[in-house]
């Protein structure tokens, strides 16, 4: 179950493992996946706290946002989802320096990105930002630019191999792109003086190359909607989104057969996202010790996991502004990906400044005893007994912390520490809370907690 | 092919951030046309110290003439890259990758570091003055140490209150020992926190080695970086580059009071780096670059000037041929490239010149192609 909210959410605080287990696995999985998605009710109360970040002009206005949601969105597997599609169909302020446009990019992952496959590529299409992101406002007929047509094939949906080969010719690119000519984007006037041009999607019949094209095989006039419809039959497409959905919620090294099988629910489901994460969620495979631990928390996971298990924001003040700047400091500029790829997940996220930036963020926020999370894991901890020994006080403060494992090497490192101060941890003792907080501190600096 | 050998240089980079105005850096203030198009913020009179009957620098920028008055300062007048862009984000992203046109994660000073130190046993080969690494410094495998203050340098420094921090250290240290283990957590991890730990250990103590007559002013935060990489650079720890920004040179407003308070600043803080390198007797040893991301606007927009593209770049140090390099922008109409300067030295001949010339490195695997060499080093 901690596993499981570790991958679809940003993990969660032992009271609310307790609630989810009374629930059970797979009613858990069904609730993650089905969030009602909901106009967000305090938008009012973050524009009083962030009011550069109203109407945001830039990237660097719009991510405390994103950061405040990351951080308290009651539906934490919206937020992951949002995040992957972030990553996969990355739109970054290195060109589209809008705001605006990225949070709207952000809200329609939360909306589509579990939906159908075929639903989010046409979003996707009509997305103002992407257009312009990658080009297509320079797409015409008779002229057409092959950005979009490049990259809706090979980092959106049917991807390459190591040898930069993919299922599709360049002619496919070619044909994709004529296919999208006439998509585009145009500029309205701003909500204020001085405000950020919102933009709305054009179709310009005018502009537009409905003359016979063949691609992928299947000949016929195609508009950029054929395009992401023959897409979605092919095979090459179902095991891209498979492999990337493994590679996010499973583990950072692939496996074939379980990417196999992914790729099939997928293709049997009409691409819907939803059931290939509950085939994922509920697999054998994700319950097993094949794969626990096996996937490095990215920045957003160690943040955001970090506050939510110390809960200390009730508005939204400067401090949580913050957070998105903390991921910044270890690696991940939301809203500025490194490029249109995205990020690299996987361990190359650890360099050692982003380890210090990790381990100083991490203990610093989990000694923040002002934060209603940090007091019910010291209620949690004083209640596992009066007097504990070194293994049974580690062993406390992991549980409350929801229910953390550690590699038994860093565990018996962990209880020569609390064996060091010569006497048990004493629940009535002055210093029960400087100690636990201490441990706690250890415990979020150890390199295991950087894995989930 | 160069190697690195015993005899290259440091090289110091200090960004100008937010695109600095070259046309008030290094000033045409006899060319009609600059005043055309800047009425408000022309620069001229005492304003500008002259270098020959054509151009000066900024007069906020003296001690940086007399350093160039003693031979020790290149001025790369027009410096850009081809088909310029105007945002910050993706400007950056070129001079920091060495890769005008396509995007890339990989910077060119990362590969640098890789190549002074193929396997990564310094963790502090490269140090960053600043939290985040910039893009130039990016590398898969590559550590650097990016550090705020280097006295306040490494774990827990930031924890509040009353805090037990040694024993926290000592226990953390005790963990992040390389086992030769396959698993969770991996020898990767394991090793990077180790080289977190020791690097952290050796930057702290750096200040203790520095003794030197130079006071550098307590409210300028670049004295304050280029004081650490002196600091650094006493203390032998093997740290080859140090990169360092300045900033927000972003002058859309307000730019006759801001640019001329960060060139205040900047050349106070070269103007006692480099006193302080001599003493040290590391001068010789050390070349100082730099840059920023764009220039601006020929004309000005009334109080400041918005984004461009050509700019200017200096490289420092009395191992440098100095003077001026490249042709000065024509700011005829017809000459300037969308209202701006048009650059006429590609940056990466500069790369190419710094990495082979005084890194002692071959330039072509750094990136990725073989560029000009310029005559640079002083004889």
């Amino acid at each position: 179950m901690a596993q499981l909210l570790r991958r679809a959410g940003f993990g969660a605080t032992r009271d609310q493992i307790d609630g989810y287990l009374k629930q059970g696995y797979e009613a858990t999985v069904q609730e993650l996946l089905n969030p009602v998605h909901r106009e967000h009710e305090d938008q009012d109360l973050m524009d009083r706290y962030f009011v550069a970040s109203v109407e945001a002009r830039t990237a660097n206005h719009a991510d405390p946002q994103w950061a405040w949601r990351l951080a308290t969105n009651p539906n934490p597997l919206e937020e992951k989802i949002a995040l992957f599609w972030h990553g996969l169909m990355a739109v970054g302020g290195v060109k589209l320096d809008h705001g605006m446009e990225m949070l709207a990019e952000i809200d329609l992952f939360r909306r589509f990105g579990l939906g159908r496959f075929e639903d989010l590529l046409l979003e996707i299409s009509r997305n103002p930002g992407m257009m312009y992101w990658l080009d297509n406002q320079n797409s015409h007929i008779g002229a057409p630019n092959e950005n979009y047509g490049r990259e809706l094939l090979e980092l959106f949906s049917m991807g390459i191999d190591e040898q930069g080969e993919g299922a599709y010719s360049e002619d496919d690119v070619k044909a994709a792109a004529r296919a999208f000519t006439g998509w585009a984007s145009a500029v309205t006037p701003p909500p204020f003086f001085l405000g950020p041009f919102p933009m709305e999607f054009r179709f310009d019949s005018n502009d537009h190359d409905d003359s016979e094209k063949t691609f992928l095989g299947q000949t016929g006039n195609w508009d950029g909607d054929d395009i992401v419809r023959i897409i979605c039959e092919q095979r090459a497409t179902a095991r891209f989104v498979a492999m990337r959905l493994y590679d996010f919620f499973v583990s950072d090294t692939p496996n074939e057969k379980e990417i196999e099988r992914l790729a099939d629910v997928f293709e049997e489901n009409d691409g819907e996202i939803r059931t290939v994460l509950s085939a994922i969620f509920n697999s054998d495979h994700f319950k097993s010790e094949e794969v626990r631990y096996r996937k490095m928390k990215s920045p957003s996971d160690l943040v955001f996991g970090t506050t939510r298990l110390v809960d200390r924001f009730d508005v939204p003040e400067l401090d949580s502004g913050m957070l998105a700047n903390n991921t910044m400091f270890m690696g991940q500029h939301l809203l500025n990906p490194p490029s249109v790829e995205g990020w690299h997940e996987g361990e190359e996220w650890v360099d050692s400044g982003a380890l210090i930036e990790r381990i100083n963020f991490a203990s610093s926020e989990i000694s923040r005893v002002d934060g209603r999370g940090v007091q019910r894991m010291l209620t949690r901890v004083r209640n596992s007994g009066n007097e504990l020994d070194g293994a049974e006080f580690v062993e406390a403060c992991l549980d409350a912390m929801g229910a953390i494992e550690l590699s038994p090497r860093t565990r018996s490192i962990l209880v020569e520490h609390a064996d060091g101060y010569g006497i048990p941890w004493e629940a009535d003792a002055s210093d029960s809370t400087d100690r636990t907080i201490e441990m706690f501190q250890l415990i979020v600096s150890t390199p295991d907690y950087q894995y989930c | 092919m160069a190697s690195n050998g015993p005899g290259g240089k440091n090289l110091v980079v200090v960004q100008l951030s937010g695109g600095n105005d070259y046309l008030n850096t290094i000033v045409p203030y006899q060319d009609g046309l600059y005043y055309d198009y800047r009425p408000n913020m022309g620069l001229q009179g005492e304003s500008v110290i002259s270098v020959d009957d054509r151009i000066g620098f900024n007069s906020h920028m003296a001690p940086i003439k007399r350093m160039y008055d003693r031979g020790m300062v290149a001025v790369f007048m027009g410096i850009g890259y081809p088909e310029p862009n105007r945002s910050h984000f993706r400007s950056m992203d070129i001079w920091h990758t060495a890769e005008p046109f396509t995007s890339s994660s990989e910077g060119w000073l990362g590969k640098v570091t890789r190549a002074l130190d193929p396997e990564g046993k310094n963790p502090v080969t490269a140090v960053n003055f600043g939290r985040g690494l910039p893009r130039a410094l990016a590398y898969p495998g590559v550590s650097v140490a990016s550090v705020g203050a280097l006295e306040s340098y490494g774990l827990y420094t930031g924890l509040a209150g009353a805090q037990n921090t040694d024993a926290l250290l000592d226990t953390v240290s005790r963990i992040y020992q390389p086992m030769s283990e396959d698993g969770i957590p991996s020898l990767r991890i394991l090793q990077t926190g180790r080289g977190a730990l020791d690097g952290a250990d050796l930057l702290r103590q750096a200040p203790s080695h520095h003794k030197s007559s130079v006071e550098y002013p307590e409210a300028n935060p670049i004295a304050q970086s280029l004081k650490g990489v002196a600091q650094v650079t006493s203390a032998h720890l093997g740290t080859r580059i140090f990169y360092t920004a300045h900033g927000s040179f972003d002058t859309h407003t307000n730019e006759l009071v801001n640019h001329t308070l960060l060139w205040d600043q900047l050349s106070e803080a070269i103007d006692c780096f480099w006193s302080d390198m001599e003493e040290q007797g590391a001068a010789n040893d050390t070349v100082m670059w730099i840059f920023s991301e764009f220039g601006r606007r020929v004309a000005d927009n009334g109080t400041g000037t918005d984004h461009g593209s050509g700019g200017c770049a200096f490289l420092i140090g009395p191992s440098v041929k100095g003077g001026l390099y490249g042709e000065y922008p024509n700011l005829d109409p017809s000459a300037q490239l969308d209202g701006d300067v048009r650059f006429n030295t590609d940056y990466r001949d500069v790369y190419a010149t710094i990495l082979e010339s005084f890194l002692e490195l071959d330039s072509e695997p750094i990136l990725n192609s073989r560029f000009g060499q310029l005559d640079l080093a002083a004889v």
